[in-house]
């Protein structure tokens, strides 16, 4: 991370011994810094994301030609991680920084993050413009906002339309019921001899989402209370095992090489996620399969929501830059031109209901073979509820992981494995 | 040309200046992540909210780590691991070493070369290259077993089953080399007389291997132990990156130290993680008290 924008601010106070010397080293370093603007803003933000902002700074550039947006990018994992460290030592706090909503969760709780409530910054007034459940999201126990929802993934169901035909099965099929699902998963495997999903744990995570009421949380209740030895999962896991006994799914680790060629070769006949999988698809999974895919509400009703991206200002960085932060937070998620060219550059699903009213919403998309399908995304972003997160969210999905993997490759009970997750979990809910 | 007084070093402080390069790491990088981490182990952390949201807690953090399923079997996988990838190492390495001793004159040190070269390659490349490797579908591993002995392909690195081989084996041909090394360096200070004398005894090779050689190494043997123990209770590098840093299939790859890493960077639990590396600490202490009992050459024996 470049140190020349905590030097540069030194220069604009009143001289202390410290800007003194910055301005001595300044001196110094004066050819190559000449042209750079008076100020920098920081956005610390992960790949897809980093590439929005840089389309946006044209934008930025137009209203602050003093201030120079500088995007930091890191990897998905290695940005939280680098977040986490940021914010525990309140060292290079970036001005901005991008969370993927179930880092937003996690980082809601320790208080590091901006109350965006505060008069400041008063996201209060603008929670009609955005969709109500990735708004609900942000909001923490304490009633404190700590991130603006910029683009969310409601849950959809991909499937390959040739195979399904091949198989002398419809859309209808497979979305009366899980159970359908699976039904029309062995009639395609005896058909084409395709699986029917890649990983069967991304069953089992869509399943748990699905039919949580506001504010109840995947694994744990607002009063900590454990929720994983519970129908919701039993169901989930009863599915799973359905899928791996008839072996439909593919065993293949998500975003693994393999799970990838599975998709190239035509393989995998279905796929289940938030619907900028499309865009993952499209634009490196499986380029070749463009035209083959459509988008299906998920079976059952399920309402989920399934990834999704936040901008939050850290509580401890640099407080000459939190007006501008927020300025460019306010661009990012609340001017539709904006929230469109993500969605038209990037598949980010607009968080902005003013966006998701544009014509281009209703749009065919080529991938899709011409289907609207934002017009089915849409209608499930207006149907979500918003889960409370708990802090202990992340070791809860590895416990019950883990336990799938007993059932599905061991034959471990299913009553027994969700007892275990539940006893794993108790000992750490309160901590 | 001679310096200004000012700028000339006095003997009286040449000695700590010249050390202070290192005492100054050392203090930074090992000495105060010590503490801090032994202060960690009391305190409850919300990294997130800063470092004003530490809170004493007492002994909590280790009463949870001991109560705590995974760090058991995370221990339990550690150990596992130690002994599948570390034995074979030894059982190996020395018989290896004893060939290479007596067989290579001049091509001595470029066999061993090539033995040496995996412990200096980078861990992550390695790791990167054996995940390609040990690729389901389409992994040089699988397509070699399948050629030879007309196996199925093998779920090296999604299944429980199969991934802690997997790993062993990685660690097991990593290290082999550093120990043969070793051995070797403990046999050629052995005199050759001692094997003069035994073959004009009459002592078959494997005699003289059982009781020369053998009993000459122990003191390296002791040592090569004692490392294999540390290094193989401390295994992260490889099951890390293999699984993605994840644990792989029902946890079974992911050893105390990938747990430590993921209690505090994953898990956000700072406290319990340095609460889990200080008993960390004690076991790897205590296996190495162990070792030492059994291999430390005893008073009046050679």
């Amino acid at each position: 991370m470049s140190s020349s924008p905590d030097f540069l601010h030194g220069l604009r106070t009143s001289p202390t011994r410290r800007t003194l010397l910055a301005a001595g080293l300044g001196v110094a370093l004066a050819p190559s810094l000449r042209a750079a603007p008076a100020r920098t803003l920081t956005v610390a933000a992960f790949p897809l994301v980093d590439q929005i902002l840089r389309d946006a700074a044209p934008s930025w550039a137009r209203r602050h030609p003093d201030v120079a947006l500088d995007v930091v990018t890191r990897q998905y994992d290695d940005h939280h991680t680098a977040m986490t460290t940021a914010l525990s030592t309140s060292v290079y706090l970036p001005d901005v920084m991008a969370l993927e909503s179930s880092f937003v969760g996690k980082f809601s709780l320790g208080g590091g993050l901006s109350d965006l409530l505060q008069p400041r910054y008063d996201i209060g007034r603008y929670r009609d413009r955005y969709v109500a459940y990735a708004y609900d999201q942000a909001v923490n126990r304490r009633g404190q906002v700590v991130a603006a929802p910029t683009d969310i993934g409601p849950g959809t169901l991909l499937y390959r339309k040739d195979m399904l035909e091949r198989a002398g099965l419809a859309e209808a099929d497979l979305q009366p019921s899980w159970d359908a699902y699976v039904d029309a998963g062995m009639k395609i495997r005896k058909a084409t001899g395709a699986n029917l999903i890649g990983n069967v744990k991304t069953l089992k995570d869509l399943m748990i989402r699905s039919g949580l009421e506001k504010g109840q949380g995947i694994y744990f209740d607002s009063d900590s209370n454990v929720l994983v030895d519970t129908p919701r999962f039993h169901r989930a896991f009863e599915i799973a095992l359905r899928v791996r006994r008839n072996r439909l799914d593919g065993h293949l680790d998500t975003w693994s090489n393999e799970w990838a060629e599975a998709f190239r070769r035509g393989q995998t006949a279905t796929e289940l996620g938030g619907s900028w999988m499309v865009g993952q698809l499209a634009n490196w999974v499986a380029p070749t399969t463009a035209g083959l895919w459509r988008a299906a509400q998920l079976p059952e009703s399920s309402w989920v929501s399934y990834g999704g991206t936040y901008y939050a200002i850290p509580r401890d960085s640099d407080p000459a830059n939190k007006a501008l932060a927020w300025e460019l937070i306010e661009m990012m998620t609340l001017d539709p031109a904006r929230q469109l060219a993500a969605l038209k550059t990037q598949d980010a699903f607009p968080a902005l209901l003013a966006a998701q009213d544009d014509p281009f919403i209703g749009e065919p998309q080529a991938f899709l073979g011409g289907q609207r399908a934002r017009l089915v995304w849409r209608e499930a972003a207006r149907r979500i509820a918003a889960t409370a997160v708990h802090k202990q969210s992340n070791f809860a999905e590895d416990a019950v992981n883990a336990e799938l993997d007993y059932v599905l490759d061991d034959g471990k009970d299913i009553r027994q494995a969700l007892a275990d997750a539940a006893s794993l979990l108790e000992l750490r809910a309160k901590r | 040309m001679r310096l200004p007084a000012f700028l000339r070093l006095s003997p009286r402080w040449a000695p700590y200046v010249f050390i202070s390069p290192f005492l100054l790491l050392f203090a930074v990088f090992s000495l105060f992540p010590l503490c801090f981490s032994l202060y960690l182990a009391f305190q409850s952390w919300e990294p997130t909210g800063g470092l004003r949201a530490m809170e004493f807690v007492g002994m909590s953090n280790f009463t949870f780590a001991i109560k705590d399923g995974w760090f058991w079997m995370s221990l339990r996988n550690t150990l596992w691991l130690a002994l599948a990838s570390g034995v074979p190492q030894h059982l190996v390495a020395i018989p290896l070493a004893a060939f290479i001793h007596t067989s290579f004159m001049r091509l001595r040190d470029g066999v061993m070369a090539i033995y040496f070269l995996p412990y200096i390659t980078s861990t992550v490349a390695i790791a990167i290259m054996f995940r390609s490797l040990f690729s389901q579908d389409y992994g040089m591993i699988n397509a070699a077993l399948a050629g030879l002995f007309g196996m199925a392909h093998t779920d090296w690195l999604t299944n429980a089953q199969h991934i802690k081989p997997a790993i062993a084996f990685i660690v097991f041909w990593r290290y082999v080399g550093f120990n043969t090394v070793l051995y070797l360096a403990a046999m050629q200070t052995i005199p050759g007389d001692l094997y003069e004398a035994a073959t004009l005894d009459g002592a078959s090779r494997w005699k003289q291997f059982l009781h020369i050689t053998l009993p000459s190494i122990k003191p390296m043997i002791f040592f090569g132990v004692t490392l294999s123990v540390i290094g193989g209770l401390q295994l992260f590098e490889e099951p890390f990156i293999l699984t993605g840093g994840k644990g792989g299939p029902q946890q079974a790859a992911m050893t105390s130290a990938v747990y430590l890493f993921r209690e505090a960077f994953d898990f956000n639990d700072f406290g319990g993680a340095s609460a889990m590396s200080w008993l960390l600490f004690v076991v790897v202490a205590l296996l190495t008290w162990i070792t030492n009992l059994a291999f430390r050459p005893r008073k009046g024996r050679a």
